[in-house]
C-alpha cells in the first residue's frame, strides 16, 4: 500500500490508522504468514504495537501480539510470566530507551566506577537476551539507545567518561558486540533512526512524561517502520532483484537521442557526478545477492553502447539478464521473472517516469516501484524502503549472482542434448545431504521463508525453529546441497518431519527452484527412507497443501512412489508410503555424500 | 480561523481517529460522548489535532481538558 512506503506521511498514518487497517485487511489474495510477537516494553508502547501492525501487515506478516505490563520487560524476561509462555513468542522485541539506563555516571564517580556500572547495566540485559533465546529459543530484537536531548558536559559529553552521551556510545558499542557473536538477535538502530527524525524532537519530554511514551508519538512510524523491516527481513520477506530503466535513471539524457558520447555519467560535471553515485550505489548491492536487471525502452545496442562508456560504473557483465527494446516494460520484466525463475513481486522497479512506473505497479501485483522522485533523492527513496534490508551476509548471498549466471550456461548445455538423462550425466553433480548442520541454520531458515513453488507445506521457519527441529531427536532433519560442473548451487533442498510411534510425518518438503527437473527431491527421498528405515519406521506420511504458488508439486508424492490416502474438498492431500515394500529410487545422475 | 471553521475540521480529525463518520462534536463533546475515546485514543486525538492545525500544546494545556469546547479554546488561543 502506497501510503506505508517511504516517503510515507507520519501524520496521515497516525491519524488514519483504523481505516488503514481496514484497508489492508480488506485487500484480497494476499498469502500472509501469521506470527506471534511479544512486545516487551520499558515504556508505553500501545501506539507501536498498532503502527507496527500496519507495516507488517503491508509486508504479508498478520502479527498476534503479546504486550507486557508497563515497564515489565525486565521482569517478563527474567523471571518469566505463565502468560508470555503460554503465548509462544516466535519473535520477542524488547523496547527500551535511554530513558531505562538506571544509573548514568556521576561527574565524581572514578573511571573504575564508571566502567563498573557499565558492566553491570550491560550484565542486565544480557540478563534478559540470555533468559529470552533459553525460554522461548526465539528471535530477538532490541533496540540500541538513543542519543540524550541535552548534554550537561556540552561538546565534552562526547569524550568525556563522564558524559551521557560517552556512556551511551559505549553501551551501544557493547549491544554491536552482543549482536555480532550472536544470532537470532537484532538491534533496532533507533540510534540512527532518532538521528535521522531529530533528536530533541524524537525525545519530546511532554510525551514522556504525560504518556510515558520515550519518544514522541509523531515519530512512532518511523520507529515502527524501522522495526518492521527487520521481521519482514527475518521472514524472508525481502525483495530480491532489482529491474532498472536506464535513461534519466541510470545516467543523464537518452541514449538513443543523445548518442552514448553525450549522456551524463562520469565525472565532468555535477549531473554525471551524482548518477555515478546512483550508479555505485546499485552496483553495490551486486555483493548482496541482489540481482541486477534492465528493462529499458531502447534499442539494445544503444543501451550496450551507453553501459560501454568507459566512465560507466556499471557494465554490461554486472547484470543477469538486459532487456532493452520496445515492448511494455511490465512483460519485459515478467519474462526476465520467468527466466531467472523468481517471482516478479520480488522485484524492485526503478524508473524516473511516473507513467512507466504507474503502469508496472498496476500490471505486476506486489512490485516494489519507489516514488524516487529528483535524480538527488534516488539513492535515498530506495534506500529508506529498506528493500533488501540485511539480517546476515552469507556466503549465499555474496555467490548468488554468479550461480544465476551458471544457471543460463546450463540451459545452453542442455540444447545441445537429445536424452534428457544423457544431459544429467554430463553435468557431474555431487550432492551432500546430511541432517541440519549449524553452518546452514541461516540459509534453511531462508529457504523455508522464500520458497513457494517447489513446496509441498509451505510451513515458515525462523532460525530458532530450524535448530530447535535439529535437536530434536524425535525429528529427521535433512538438507542437499548440490554442485555440479557448472559450479557449486548451494543448499538447493530442505526437508523435515517427525516421528509418532512408527510412522514418520513430512512436516515441509522444499527444493530451490534452480535445481527443477535434476533429479534432486529423488535423492533427497533416498537419503530419508534410509534415514527412516534405520529408525524402525514403517510407514511415511506426506502432506501436500495447495496454495497459489505451488501447483507444480501437486504430484510430487504420485511420482515419489506414494499412495494417496486422503484429499479434502480444499484439494489439501494425504498420502502414505509403505517401507515394507521396495522403492525405486528416481534418482539418475547425482553422487550422493 | 473562526470558532465554525475551527469545529469543521476538528469533526474531521475526530472522524478519522475514532474511524466513524458519523462524529460530530460540539463544546458541551466529553470523552464519554464518543466511542471508543479513552487515554490511549487520547493521546493520538491530541497529536492529530496538533498536527492539523500546526501547534504543538503544552503539556499542562492536555492534560485538564474538561470538554472539547475547552480544547477549541485552546486551539483558538495557540492560533493566536
Amino acid at each position: 500500500m502506497k501510503q506505508l512506503e517511504y516517503p510515507y506521511d507520519s501524520d496521515y498514518i497516525l491519524r488514519k490508522k483504523k481505516a488503514i487497517r481496514r484497508e489492508l485487511l480488506a485487500r484480497e489474495g494476499i498469502r500472509y504468514i501469521d506470527k506471534r510477537i511479544a512486545i516487551l516494553g520499558g515504556s508505553t508502547t500501545s501506539d507501536i504495537k498498532l503502527i507496527l501492525e500496519l507495516f507488517l501487515l503491508n509486508y504479508g506478516i498478520r502479527p498476534e501480539f503479546y504486550e507486557s505490563e508497563y515497564n515489565q520487560y525486565y521482569e517478563d524476561a527474567v523471571f518469566g510470566n505463565p502468560e508470555l509462555e503460554e503465548f509462544k513468542p516466535d519473535l520477542v522485541f524488547v523496547h527500551t530507551t535511554t530513558r531505562n539506563i538506571a544509573n548514568y555516571p556521576a561527574v565524581t564517580d572514578s573511571p573504575e566506577q564508571i566502567d563498573a556500572l557499565l558492566d553491570e547495566t550491560m550484565a542486565r540485559f544480557e540478563q534478559i537476551w540470555k533468559s529470552l533465546s533459553e525460554k522461548y529459543k526465539c528471535t530477538v530484537i532490541q533496540n540500541n539507545f538513543e542519543q540524550p536531548y541535552y548534554r550537561l558536559l556540552g561538546n565534552s559529553d562526547f569524550t568525556n567518561i563522564h558524559g551521557r552521551l560517552n556512556f551511551i556510545n559505549r553501551l551501544n558499542e557493547r549491544f554491536c558486540q552482543y549482536a555480532q557473536s550472536h544470532q537470532n538477535f537484532f538491534i533496532n538502530d533507533i540510534n540512527y533512526v532518532s538521528a535521522v527524525y531529530g533528536i530533541k524532537k524524537w525525545a519530546d519530554p511532554g510525551d514522556w512524561y504525560r504518556y510515558k511514551y520515550a519518544l514522541s508519538v509523531s515519530a512512532i512510524p518511523d520507529f515502527a517502520f524501522n522495526l518492521a523491516r527487520i521481521i519482514k527481513a527475518v521472514y524472508g520477506r525481502n525483495k530480491k532483484a532489482f529491474a532498472l530503466d536506464m535513461d534519466n535513471t541510470l545516467w543523464g539524457g537518452i541514449v538513443g537521442d543523445d548518442g552514448p558520447e553525450n549522456i551524463r555519467i562520469g565525472h565532468e560535471d555535477a549531473e554525471s557526478e551524482l548518477y555515478t553515485e546512483f550508479q555505485q550505489y546499485i552496483k553495490a548491492h551486486k555483493d548482496l545477492g541482489i540481482l541486477l536487471t534492465v528493462a529499458s525502452k531502447n534499442d539494445e545496442e544503444n543501451a550496450l553502447a551507453g553501459l560501454a562508456r568507459p566512465d560507466s560504473t556499471l557494465k554490461q557483465d554486472d547484470f543477469l539478464i538486459i532487456k532493452a527494446n520496445w515492448d511494455n516494460k511490465d512483460i519485459n520484466i515478467a519474462k526476465t521473472a520467468q527466466e531467472i525463475n523468481i517471482g516478479a513481486d520480488s522485484f524492485v522497479f526503478v524508473d524516473d517516469n511516473p507513467v512507466e512506473r504507474a503502469l508496472v505497479e498496476q500490471q505486476i501485483p506486489g512490485i516494489s516501484v519507489p516514488e524516487v522522485g529528483a535524480p538527488e533523492t534516488y539513492i535515498d527513496v530506495i534506500d529508506s524502503n529498506g528493500y533488501f534490508e540485511v539480517t546476515g551476509i552469507s556466503e549465499e548471498d555474496i555467490k548468488r549472482g554468479g550461480m544465476y549466471k551458471a544457471n543460463m550456461e546450463r540451459a545452453k548445455a542442455s540444447a545441445s542434448f537429445d536424452n534428457y538423462d544423457e544431459y544429467l550425466k554430463s553435468l557431474e553433480m555431487k550432492a551432500e545431504i546430511k541432517p541440519f548442520a549449524p553452518v546452514y541454520m541461516a540459509r534453511i531458515a531462508e529457504l523455508t521463508n522464500k520458497s513457494n513453488q517447489f513446496n509441498l507445506t509451505t510451513k515458515r521457519c525462523s532460525q530458532a525453529e530450524i535448530e530447535n527441529f535439529a535437536s530434536d531427536p524425535s525429528y529427521i532433519t535433512l538438507y542437499g546441497r548440490l554442485e555440479d560442473k557448472f559450479g557449486d548451487n548451494g543448499v538447493v533442498a530442505v526437508t523435515f518431519g517427525h516421528a509418532e510411534g512408527d510412522v514418520f510425518h513430512i512436516d515441509l518438503w522444499l527444493m530451490s527452484c534452480r535445481v527443477l527437473k535434476r533429479g534432486m527431491e529423488f535423492a533427497m527421498m533416498d537419503e530419508l527412507i534410509n534415514e527412516a528405515k534405520s529408525r524402525n519406521i514403517t510407514k511415511i506420511k506426506g502432506y501436500y497443501y495447495p496454495t497459489a504458488k505451488n501447483k507444480m508439486v501437486r504430484d510430487f508424492y504420485e511420482l515419489q512412489g506414494f499412495t494417496k490416502i486422503n484429499e479434502t474438498e480444499e484439494g489439501d492431500s494425504t498420502w502414505e508410503l509403505d517401507l515394507g515394500q521396495p522403492h525405486k529410487s528416481g534418482n539418475v545422475a547425482i553422487k550422493v555424500n | 480561523m473562526t470558532r465554525e471553521e475551527i469545529y469543521g475540521k476538528l469533526n474531521e480529525v475526530f472522524q478519522d481517529v475514532f474511524d466513524d463518520e458519523d462524529i460530530t462534536v460540539n463544546d458541551a463533546t466529553v470523552a464519554s460522548d464518543v466511542d471508543g475515546w479513552d487515554s490511549l485514543e487520547h493521546i493520538n486525538l491530541i497529536v492529530a489535532v496538533e498536527r492539523c492545525f500546526g501547534i504543538k500544546f503544552t503539556m499542562g494545556e492536555t492534560t485538564g481538558l474538561k470538554n472539547v469546547g475547552e480544547m477549541v479554546d485552546k486551539i483558538i488561543a495557540h492560533l493566536g
